[in-house]
């Protein structure tokens, strides 16, 4: 019955390119392959009997009814542009310098929509398909007329959705309109955007514009750090999770947009990293400035950030800096991101400075649960005997006071992170027969969210806390023996041939070999339970600053270690 | 290695070659015949082992912590902590998870209904606004959740209210999924039937205080009117197999006032005949003590209550059992008897019951007077309980205790020591001491009778 009927239809599917049509239940012809369904329904013969015309046209009725508002025709890069937009916005609005968002990123992504064929090129991958079946058109214009309105983001504020600033999109919608709009998606290209996976095609996604925008800050030498990015994120302060509510209204998201810019997971460290260097070698960008001793993300620099942080002190950085020195990863060529060079390491410049805080720290305490805690008791007693000198640092002191204060913020953000509310007022929904029903549930749940809200009492008006680059504050005016950047590490050192070396001639090494990342993924695999507690401890701080797994960190000081140790590994 | 190989597989086509061991069904695998085995893709990392199924998304584990996080408050019954983690949990019910989404109505209703039945600040108000909307998140779960506030409602003794919402209920249908929703239809109906009884036993009430004729012939017909209801309900639900106890109780109290015992009778023996139908002791009671207010004959009594022992031997009914039993002419009846009082004390619940305890005396003291014929009777009883008895009955402590809260206990709990277990048994000792300090008479008598027969037929001794 189905293939009688469809047999006589032999045009190829707009999405796919395949015939294969099938009928819904509403007589409409969709392609089996890609699942689209076009604006074609079965006809019924005249000469068939006279229910069947009533059946029609009460058919037809209901399909008036059920299509939804089609607003403009728009395509999946403009979304997306959108998004960047303010994803830029917002970041300015944080402080960084407006350069980011009209030169940089805006090249940036111009670029990507060459590279991608998108746009900027004289024949746009997405046309294509489109192209073999109103073969006319070509004919007519055979100069395809490629995105030209793509000045700077903030010039085509705008008419970022006015036609004359996408004569692709216009022309296309005029060829098309009547043939090539498909249920499925909001978007046009929504549907095949999803489907074509060529070789060395890089697809944007969600996770990708935060990896545009660091690309972008680190073209800059930002004073911002990948977690600090992804943490403004989290917080709220740069649009991600429903950032398609920045979408002018005409802009009707629905059918396979969702997967796309729907966001159900929050950004995760590894993955945006990953993604940017594969951005930066798709888009084929030259080196990236230098990174050198001056620069924010430089080792030495973040070291300072990171001890303060962590409330240790200050004489600490003298050792991060000679493991930094004597390991050459503050060397420029090592930090800055070259993507041409494809053998240099992908360094992340927070977990790195991190990690060398704690090799540092494992340098001179040990940290294997026995030589801190001795040294701790050491020096409480000197402190307590001598009140007026510079006080010892004191590990013990100083574990339990972050330890207190690491448990209740970690608390709060476990808490507040439960309380995150995910879906935005304008619920999304994946085609008109579910508008009704994901309307009404939203309702609802608007509605319960208000009792139950009036029932915990301080219906708690959250303000929006200022980002800030410090999570944990130990101000020095807060003087309880509270802050310990002015401790000093006596006791732990010793003068040796005019250099001051650690008392404690031993160390451990997290691990002896390291794995193939090839093979297992990871280069360590770390097992908490297999490590001392102190290390333990602040690997978990650093893992609750950064934001990212203690394994991340973890990976890091293996890695540190090996080059520190690498001639003694060597002659085993 | 090829050689010890070789000789493994020599060695098991020999075993199969004789067929010894094996019954000639044994099939004979020769390896040139196996296919060869297709290995499963390894995943691309050793060392990630892959659980079942999808990752959770960052929105399923943020509303898991989310619960985590109630389920703490409820248990500490912090219940304005509670509803502030609902606020955000709520959105569960717009999951993008098929499978999370069908799930999460129950549970929001029962996290929500929780809160608000003990937060102060809650109200009967709160509630129904709240059943309300969840009975239409989701279809499948409407009947339920109509059902349970209505238990609500009836725990807050709102009765109007309660049936006015189950008269919706009934009149629901939702396309195909009605046919869907038959038992639990029948079960709102049910209830309905129950508050139909309630007004009608109101009805009742009032029309027995009530002087004025026309006023009582009207009320008259308004409880017919409920009878009517509520009999159509009953009569529906007590078709599907189930336990039923509060519909078929209020069922036959319908009847019975309007003295249809014919429905009765077969309502009651098909609750507790039909095979398909639940084991449940109930129904045998009911039908027991529908049968003897009918006066019906010890016979047929007796047997409703035999299956009652065989499935609750500790019932309490097996007393006036155990006195029917005796009443018999049969000494087969007389020997069950002892039996059921024998079963019955083995139940810690009955272990300070007076009365089944002078039973087991009177009926161990018939039988020995008797002539000692049927003395095996109570040795085969005492053999399988001698182990355990005395410490679970006959202790010293126990005396002890008996002898302060409860003499009369103690005395016959000594008597059937005495004869079990012989007049040196630390209970018989103990009991018949302080009896003669307090200068007892009756325990005089006890002493001879036990001295008699301890000594010739103690069966602990003789066995």
């Amino acid at each position: 019955m189905e293939e009688e009927e469809t047999r006589d239809y032999s045009e190829p599917c707009m999405q796919c390119c395949i015939i294969n049509w099938g009928l819904t239940d509403e007589g409409k012809f969709y392609c089996k392959s890609c699942h689209n369904v076009i604006e074609r329904t079965t006809e019924v013969l005249t000469s068939d009997v006279v229910p069947n015309t009533k059946i029609q046209s009460i058919s037809k009725g209901l399909r008036k009814r059920k299509k939804i508002d089609k607003g403009w025709e728009w395509y999946v890069c403009e979304g997306f542009q959108c998004i960047l937009k303010k994803q830029a916005e917002a970041l300015q609005a944080l402080g960084v310098s407006p350069q980011m968002k009209d030169e940089i990123l805006c090249n940036f992504w111009r670029c990507y929509l060459q590279k991608s064929k998108q746009a900027y090129c004289s024949m746009p991958v997405t046309d294509n398909a489109l192209i073999s079946d109103i073969g006319t058109d070509v004919d007519s214009e055979p100069e395809r007329i490629s995105l030209h309105g793509f000045s700077s983001f903030s010039e085509s504020d705008g008419d970022l959705q006015t036609e004359s600033s996408f004569g692709r999109v216009s022309s296309i919608g005029k060829a098309s309109a009547t043939e090539t709009t498909s249920v499925c998606s909001g978007s046009v290209d929504g549907g095949s955007y999803l489907l074509k996976r060529k070789k060395g095609d890089l697809k944007m996604s969600m996770p990708m514009t935060l990896s545009l925008c660091y690309l972008a800050l680190l073209w800059l030498r930002e004073p911002v750090t990948l977690s600090d990015l992804l943490r403004f994120v989290l917080d709220g302060h740069i649009p991600y999770l429903n950032a398609f509510q920045c979408f002018p209204e005409e802009m009707k998201l629905y059918g396979v947009d969702l997967k796309i810019f729907r966001v159900e997971s929050w950004p995760v460290y590894e993955d945006v990293h990953k993604k940017m260097y594969e951005l930066a070698a798709f888009l084929d960008l030259p080196c990236f400035p230098a990174i050198t001793n001056s620069c924010f993300l430089h080792p030495n620099i973040l070291c300072i950030k990171y001890l303060m942080e962590a409330n240790l002190p200050d004489e600490l950085h003298n050792w991060t800096c000679r493991v930094v020195k004597k390991i050459n990863v503050g060397e420029t060529d090592f930090l800055t991101l070259d993507p041409v060079n494809k053998s240099t390491r992908k360094v992340k410049y927070d977990v790195l400075a991190a990690a060398l805080i704690i090799v540092v720290l494992k340098l001179l305490f040990l940290l294997d649960d026995q030589y801190e805690w001795l040294h701790a008791s050491f020096a409480r007693k000197r402190n307590q005997k001598n009140k007026e000198e510079c006080p010892w640092f004191d590990f013990k002191k100083w574990y339990t006071i972050i330890k207190k204060s690491l448990d209740v913020e970690q608390k709060k953000l476990d808490e507040e992170r439960a309380r995150c509310l995910w879906k935005c007022e304008k619920p999304l929904f994946y085609s008109a027969k579910e508008k009704y029903i994901v309307l009404k549930r939203r309702q609802t749940v608007v509605n319960l969210q208000r009792q139950f809200g009036s029932l915990s009492g301080s219906m708690q008006v959250s303000e929006k806390q200022k980002p800030s680059s410090f999570q944990l504050n130990w101000a020095e005016e807060n003087t309880d023996g509270i802050c310990f950047h002015g401790h000093i590490l006596e006791g732990i050192l010793q003068e040796k041939d005019n250099s001051l070396t650690t008392t404690n001639t031993k160390y451990w090494l997290c691990t002896v070999k390291l794995c193939n990342e090839k093979i297992c993924g990871h280069l360590t695999h770390y097992k908490e339970s297999d490590f001392p507690q102190s290390y333990q401890f602040v690997l978990n701080l650093f893992s609750f600053l950064l934001r990212v797994p203690a394994s991340l960190i973890h990976e890091e000081v293996c890695l540190i270690e090996h080059k520190l140790f690498k001639t003694k590994l060597r002659r085993r | 290695m090829d050689s010890f190989v070789e000789q493994l597989t020599r060695g098991a086509e020999e075993e199969f070659t004789e067929e010894s061991a094996w019954d000639g069904s044994a099939v004979r695998i020769e390896s040139s015949s196996l296919p060869a085995i297709h290995l499963p893709v390894l995943p691309r990392y050793l060392q990630h082992t892959t659980t079942g199924g999808r990752k959770a998304t960052g929105f399923q584990e943020t509303k898991t912590a989310c619960f985590n996080y109630i389920h703490e408050a409820l248990l500490e019954n912090q219940w304005q902590r509670a509803a502030e983690f609902m606020t955000a949990y709520l959105e569960t019910l717009e999951s993008t998870s098929a499978e999370h989404r069908m799930a999460a109505p129950e549970v929001v209703w029962r996290i929500g209904a929780e809160i608000l039945c003990h937060h102060s600040k809650s109200s009967i108000e709160e509630f129904n606004y709240f059943a309300e909307r969840i009975k239409n998140v989701g279809v499948k779960n409407y009947l339920k959740v109509c059902l349970e506030h209505v238990f609500h409602l009836l725990c807050n003794g709102l009765i109007d209210d309660a049936y006015r919402n189950l008269s919706l209920a009934e009149g629901w249908r939702y396309g195909e999924q009605t046919a869907a929703h038959d038992k639990e239809m029948k079960l709102i109906q049910a209830y309905k039937g129950l508050l139909d009884y309630y007004n009608w036993s109101e009805k009742r009430k009032a029309m027995l205080e009530l002087d004025d004729d026309d006023l009582a012939q009207f009320v008259e017909q308004e409880m017919h009117s409920f009878f009517r209801q509520a009999a159509v309900n009953f009569k529906e639900i007590i078709k599907i197999p189930g336990v039923w106890d509060p519909f078929v109780k209020c069922y036959v109290e319908l009847l019975e006032f309007y003295e249809d015992y014919d429905e009765v009778r077969q309502v009651l023996s098909e609750y507790a005949y039909n095979s398909k139908f639940p084991s449940n002791p109930n129904a045998h009671v009911y039908l027991y003590q529908f049968l003897k207010r009918q006066g019906e004959s010890k016979k047929t009594r007796i047997a409703v209550l035999k299956i009652l022992h065989e499935l609750v031997p500790s019932h309490e009914l097996m007393l006036e059992y155990n006195a029917m039993l005796q009443k018999s002419k049969k000494r087969k009846k007389h020997r069950l008897g002892l039996q059921v009082i024998f079963t019955v004390l083995d139940f810690a619940g009955w272990k300070e019951h007076v009365k089944a305890w002078s039973c087991l005396a009177k009926q161990i003291k018939q039988i020995l007077e008797n002539s000692s014929k049927h003395l095996y009777w109570i040795m085969e009883e005492w053999n399988s309980r001698k182990d355990w008895w005395p410490a679970f009955h006959f202790s010293h402590h126990l005396a002890k205790i008996n002898w302060q809260e409860n003499e009369s206990l103690a005395c016959e709990k000594a008597f059937v020591a005495g004869i079990l277990l012989g007049k040196d048994c630390k209970y018989f000792r103990y009991v018949s001491h302080q009896g003669h300090k307090a200068k007892k008479g009756r325990f005089q008598t006890m002493k001879k009778f036990v001295k008699k027969h301890s000594s010739s037929h103690n069966p602990s001794v003789s066995i």
